[in-house]
């Protein structure tokens, strides 16, 4: 499959547009995100910002793939991913998206490798790979001599950073980080936005969503959602965020 | 994911809940124990009666007195009524009137008690011809088995089971040529039978004493010549149907009856293993229907333990999804997980009912054969029910929507 190369630095990695998203609960309609149009590019480090009720989640769930929008096209590394089934979706997931979460989302009864694991599972690469790569990326987020242990066998932080590191061993497209730092304290925080900054120098794209400004203006580009709507998209200043 | 990968993780997240897991496998455990081990018991009863009757041979007919109707209509039980007689046992004999029968041995039998010096034990007195030995097919261990001569002479002689021998003559000296005192008559131990082999088939057979007929008439004073039952040996297997007629034709002129009317009935060895079966298979039936019933509880209770387990694995659920598990490889993960469940309780279920086997013919004198088609019929059975009883689990995990998976706390 030719989608499967890493495009250019400069490509479009994300292209909505018209993205609505309609709930319905009985006759009550809401409408979560009337009209989305973002390109996010190769490399890029981009912040979702908006208070809650703003439609940020939403966004998160059909920029992750986890939801199906109701209106308009959404091509992620060139394919359209608007109407997939669930099953395709999740092969879309596990090649192109790393997820880091606000909890975390570690499997408490596996070791720290082992749930960098997960995604080469479902991916189909064979036992001896996993694990080698597995242990790069823990040693990549500064995790390398806590291959074996458990996540309740480790910091805040330190979960976050193995939650990093599973997001980052399929070499997906784009990571995807929901509060990344939400649970943590300004210690963990830091370390956490520390790496990402890292990581983007690397050339990776990044879209991270947050509310708090000063993680926002820890990205290159800020996208500001209020009521369903993008009101803002802005390059960020070095120091500081233009909202 | 491949089917190690999706087994591997299954055997994880049983290991991951010990307690739990192993509270659900109880359930199949405890059924599957039961189904084996009364599947087994109503095999070893079978045997048990399969070995007693072919320990008296299978080329035997048994002629009971008996069946007879009364005048008011009520019917006499099986052997109630004197009504053979040593001329029908005669008549059975005669090898023109019934060449399939090989030879015949008619029998009367009596509880008496038999002295020997202080020792004194109660058994049954068998008064018979001299082809009892070939017709119930016993040998002897010591001395002889009584004459033509001395039956005619009503001889003072006795052959004694090997029980009976033991229990009236303890030490090593042979019972053979000693006496022992019936009724105030001394008779003389000529011969002492061998075991009749079967260990299970009881101590009827090895407790007895064998006297000649005429003996046995003079010894409980009766005068008549009737007989309680007449064993015939017929001419081979295949002649036993053939046998059956002639004795059943012979009877029914002499004792000027009908088949409506007869105050005799014949059967056969296969006939009686034939009854006994069906009432043991009753009885497997209906405990096994029992065991089957706990199966399914057993197998109910996975499901619970399913369904709770995809309730409390909602987020782990979320995050297989999100990291690319298709709804299958979700379905797949839980359907194993079940039939692993099912298949460790099945095994463990099968560990207990070959130790149980092993203990519970100590504590209930009932043999156990436990059969490899029934063990692994079980084991079979255990791991349906896992996957049975996981199918619902598995495809609602598989139906949870990723976000609200994820999202659920």
């Amino acid at each position: 499959m030719t989608t499967s190369i890493l495009p250019v630095a400069g490509e479009p990695v994300v292209e909505l547009e018209g993205i609505r998203k309609i709930y319905r609960s009985g006759s009550i309609e809401f409408e979560a995100l009337r009209g989305i149009d973002i390109r996010i590019d190769q490399g890029e480090y981009v912040a979702v910002i908006g208070p809650s009720g703003s439609g940020k989640s939403t966004l998160m769930n059909i920029l992750g793939c986890l939801d199906n929008p109701s209106e308009g096209s959404y091509l992620l590394g060139g394919e359209d991913v608007s109407a997939m089934s669930e099953a395709q979706l999740a092969h879309v997931r596990n090649r192109r998206i790393g997820f880091v979460f606000q909890q975390f989302n570690l499997l408490p009864s596996l070791a720290a490798w082992r749930n960098v694991e997960l995604p080469m599972i479902y991916a189909g690469i064979a036992r001896t790979e996993r694990r080698e790569r597995a242990v790069r990326a823990l040693e990549r987020v500064g995790l390398g001599d806590r291959v074996e242990n458990r996540p309740g066998e480790l910091s805040g932080g330190q979960q976050q950073r193995v939650a990093v590191a599973r997001a980052l061993v399929t070499e997906p497209d784009i990571i995807l980080a929901d509060e990344p730092t939400g649970n943590l304290d300004s210690a963990s925080t830091e370390a956490v936005l520390g790496l990402l900054d890292e990581l983007h120098e690397s050339g990776r794209t990044i879209v991270l969503i947050t509310h708090e400004h000063e993680v926002a203006a820890r990205a290159e580009r800020n996208l500001v959602i209020r009521d369903g709507q993008i009101t803002a998209d802005a390059l960020v200043a070095a120091g500081g965020a233009q909202v | 994911m491949n089917w190690l990968e999706t087994f591997r993780a299954g055997a994880d997240a049983i290991r991951a809940h010990r307690l739990r897991s192993i509270l659900t496998m109880l359930g199949i455990v405890i059924g599957i124990s039961s189904v084996i081990l009364t599947v087994g018991l109503g095999q070893g009863a079978q045997d048990q009666v399969k070995d007693q009757i072919s320990a008296l041979g299978s080329n035997l007919l048994i002629v009971s007195p008996g069946s007879n109707t009364s005048s008011s209509g009520v019917r006499g039980g099986f052997g109630s009524s004197t009504t053979l007689t040593l001329q029908d046992a005669d008549a059975i004999a005669d090898k023109t009137a019934a060449p399939d029968v090989k030879s015949v041995a008619p029998q009367t039998s009596a509880n008496a008690e038999l002295v020997n010096g202080t020792t004194n034990w109660t058994t049954s007195v068998v008064g018979t011809t001299t082809s009892w030995p070939e017709v119930r097919k016993r040998t002897l261990s010591s001395g002889r088995f009584f004459n033509e001569d001395e039956v005619t002479s009503a001889a003072h002689v006795v052959v004694l089971g090997p029980d009976t021998a033991s229990e009236l003559f303890s030490g090593p000296v042979s019972p053979v040529g000693q006496t022992v005192t019936v009724d105030g008559t001394q008779l003389t131990v000529i011969g002492v039978l061998a075991s009749s082999g079967s260990s299970s088939s009881g101590s009827s057979e090895d407790d007895q004493a064998i006297v000649p007929m005429t003996t046995a008439k003079r010894l409980t004073g009766s005068t008549d010549a009737s007989v309680s039952t007449i064993y015939v040996e017929a001419d081979g297997e295949n002649a036993l149907s053939a046998a059956y007629q002639e004795i059943d034709g012979l009877l029914t002129n002499l004792h000027d009856v009908t088949a409506s009317t007869a105050d005799f009935s014949i059967s056969s060895q296969q006939s009686l293993v034939a009854t006994a079966n069906s009432t043991n298979k009753t009885l497997t039936v209906l405990l096994g229907g029992i065991a089957a019933i706990s199966l399914l509880v057993g197998g109910i209770g996975v499901m619970n333990i399913m369904l709770v387990s995809v309730t409390e694995r909602i987020r782990e659920i979320g995050l297989r999804k999100a990291l690319g598990a298709a709804p299958r490889v979700i379905r797949r993960q839980f359907l194993v997980e079940a039939s692993l469940l099912g298949l460790a309780g099945g095994i463990v279920g099968v560990i207990i009912a070959v130790v149980g086997a092993q203990v519970l013919p100590n504590l209930i004198n009932q043999p156990v054969s436990l059969s490899l088609l029934a063990t692994a019929g079980a084991i079979i059975t255990s791991l349906v029910l896992g996957i049975g009883f996981g199918v619902y689990p598995a495809s609602r995990a598989a139906r949870l929507t990723p976000i609200d998976a994820l999202r659920s706390e």
